[in-house]
């Protein structure tokens, strides 16, 4: 039983390196002074500064944060709606819609990617931040649905009906009652979308217009032309960026 | 019957091809302590939810306080539920909970508070009064789901199976506690459990129901004594039975020839208006109403059936155990333990089971 302990310790372990190391790595080597980045020239927080800088760096940033930002915000207003809709819907439809809603989680993001951007030819809606906007929207309707509806059918159904015996009306429950409840679900769902969103290639790839690059596909572009340091100072603030919004989604979804 | 409550009139609820609540009618007075009492499936709880305005009724009607509640939803009933499960608003602290139903109803600030305060002192939680629901105990959480249905004072309080979450001293305690709220709030209260010692203890007047239908409407002492029929006979309490045919019925006496068992002159049995001799009926006897002889004694005045004690055993206050008195009759004794401790007669032993004729309960067979 012991040597069966270190064994699956040891295939744990090896696991967790390779998902961690390259990415610690790519943080080390984001404070090397060395122009190149193969080899370690000592400590330095100059990248950072090029970063800091780099204005087309910069705006394709705040591309990434609007789209994520607006998309985040679509994609709730619509999303929660949804969950709760389902959660009431009684009977064979509900199957149906069911499978709807949720089947781009398992579609593949090319596929996605390919027809979403015939969808906007055939509407002539021309290539812009918009359509990256409604793209992702399209990704990350489901996995707020998801997680809105993992909270809802925790919810003790009578919660509803006290609240209408008490006398409050269909909106004084849900304002009351029902959305103090699912709120912090909400709350969670929205941080992993926005998550999802700034750090989208693939659907951003086949729907971006001219000007819209976003963060992720200004990377791309950018080690086209060569591993720059900067490129790993940039990735380790989107590592930090990621791990935080995923750390309070989780915390949200304790509660 | 001017002072009406509730009057629920031919009330019909289907779900689906069966009929949970099959003609329903029954008058509910002001200021009662009512409860329907019977087992799971008994249409009860369908009962009490028309009631509240969650469930629709197919057929009949409900008045409160003389107005009918068809079209009524239940935001707008004079009535509040206290539920089994409490449905406590987990977010909420106790006052905030108790202070939800005035809020709805717009009452000036001042006024709630002053509510609500009094209404924690009746359930003395006044201590509790910032806690959430989760950091109290199950006896605190029930007192909280009845304060914030009494804080409203509506015309009546519904409770379903309301000390059923509880564990049996709690249930002991909140039993006498919930009676005494009741007599001092003074509000018509309709409760709905399964639980029939709990019914008798709470009930002014309670009603047994049996597959959709009132089976029997009375006081706790009127539904104990005089049984109108074997359900209610059997979920009252224990019914120990015998069959036969009635004979030589002469004013409100009479004779029962035991189908089951030998009885060497017949059962002496006092016969309800309408019944005639060559009627089959049953009669039932309870348990503590029974003396339990040694051997075979001849009966001296009293009726007397023969039996084997088939299993005895103690529970403290007294011994119960069954007694075997016909091919496939058998009774249930209890036998005090008023004197001592001792086993008052062994497994296998014969008995004489003695019952005053007035004990006896005649139930026609329809």
């Amino acid at each position: 039983m012991r040597g069966q302990g270190i064994w699956l310790q040891s295939i744990s372990g090896l696991g967790i390196a390779f998902l961690y190391l390259p990415i610690i790595v790519l943080v080390v080597f984001s404070f090397n002074a060395s122009r190149l980045s193969a080899t370690w020239q000592g400590f330095s927080w100059h990248w950072y500064g090029v970063l800091w800088h780099d204005e087309a760096l910069l705006a394709a940033a705040a591309n990434s944060l609007w789209v994520a930002v607006l998309s985040t915000s679509l994609v709730v207003l619509l999303g929660v709606p949804a969950a709760m809709g389902l959660e009431r819907l009684r009977g064979r439809g509900r199957q149906a819609l069911e499978t709807i809603f949720l089947l781009p989680l398992v579609l593949p993001e090319v596929m996605m990617g390919v027809a979403l951007l015939l969808f906007f030819v055939m509407i002539h809606w021309p290539l812009s931040l918009a359509t990256v906007v409604v793209g992702h929207a399209a990704f990350n309707l489901p996995v707020v649905i998801v997680m809105v509806r993992a909270r809802l059918q925790k919810l003790d159904p009578r919660l509803e009906e006290a609240a209408s015996d008490l006398g409050a009306s269909a909106w004084q429950t849900f304002y009351r009652v029902t959305w103090p409840l699912v709120r912090p679900a909400v709350l969670g769902a929205a941080l992993l979308a926005f998550t999802i969103s700034l750090d989208d290639f693939i659907v951003t790839f086949f729907v971006a217009g001219p000007g819209a690059t976003t963060l992720p596909l200004k990377v791309y572009s950018m080690i086209k032309s060569g591993l720059s340091p900067e490129i790993n100072a940039l990735s380790s603030v989107l590592v930090l960026a990621s791990m935080g919004l995923v750390g309070l989604s989780l915390m949200f979804q304790r509660r | 019957m001017a002072d009406l409550s509730i009057d629920i009139r031919a009330l019909v609820k289907r779900h689906g091809a069966m009929l949970a609540v099959d003609h329903v009618s029954l008058q509910i007075r002001r200021g009662e302590f009512f409860s329907l009492l019977g087992p799971s499936g008994a249409g009860k709880t369908s009962l009490l939810r028309m009631l509240a305005g969650f469930e629709t009724p197919d057929a009949g009607d409900i008045l409160i306080d003389g107005r009918s509640m068809a079209g009524v939803p239940p935001n707008r009933r004079p009535v509040n539920l206290v539920f089994q499960s409490y449905a406590l608003f987990p977010h909420m602290s106790v006052a905030e909970n108790v202070a939800f139903g005035l809020e709805m109803k717009r009452l000036p600030r001042g006024e709630i508070a002053e509510r609500v305060g009094a209404t924690l002192d009746l359930v003395r939680l006044q201590d509790k009064r910032d806690r959430l629901p989760a950091q109290l105990s199950g006896g605190e959480q029930q007192r909280v789901a009845l304060a914030r249905a009494l804080v409203n004072r509506p015309a009546v309080v519904l409770l379903d199976e309301p000390l059923a979450a509880l564990d049996q001293q709690l249930r002991q305690q909140m039993q006498t506690e919930l009676k005494t709220i009741q007599a001092q709030v003074g509000l018509t209260f309709v409760c709905v459990t399964h639980h029939q010692e709990e019914a008798l203890a709470l009930s002014d007047r309670l009603a047994v129901m049996q597959q959709g239908r009132v089976m029997q409407v009375g006081r706790p002492e009127d539904l104990y004594e005089r049984p109108e029929n074997l359900v209610v006979a059997r979920f009252v309490g224990v019914s120990n039975e015998v069959c036969g045919t009635l004979a030589d019925v002469q004013a409100g006496e009479g004779n029962l020839l035991p189908s089951e068992v030998s009885s060497s002159r017949g059962i002496r049995v006092s016969v309800p208006a309408g019944l005639q001799s060559g009627v089959p009926v049953v009669v039932t006897v309870r348990p503590e109403r029974i003396r339990i002889t040694p051997g075979h004694v001849a009966d001296a005045g009293a009726n007397c059936l023969h039996g084997v004690v088939e299993t005895i055993h103690y529970i403290g206050s007294e011994w119960q155990g069954v007694v075997r008195i016909g091919q496939s009759v058998r009774w249930t004794i209890h036998a005090s333990n008023a004197t001592s401790g001792s086993r008052p007669v062994a497994i296998g032993a014969p008995v004489s089971l003695q019952w005053n004729s007035a004990d006896g309960v005649v139930i026609p067979l329809t």
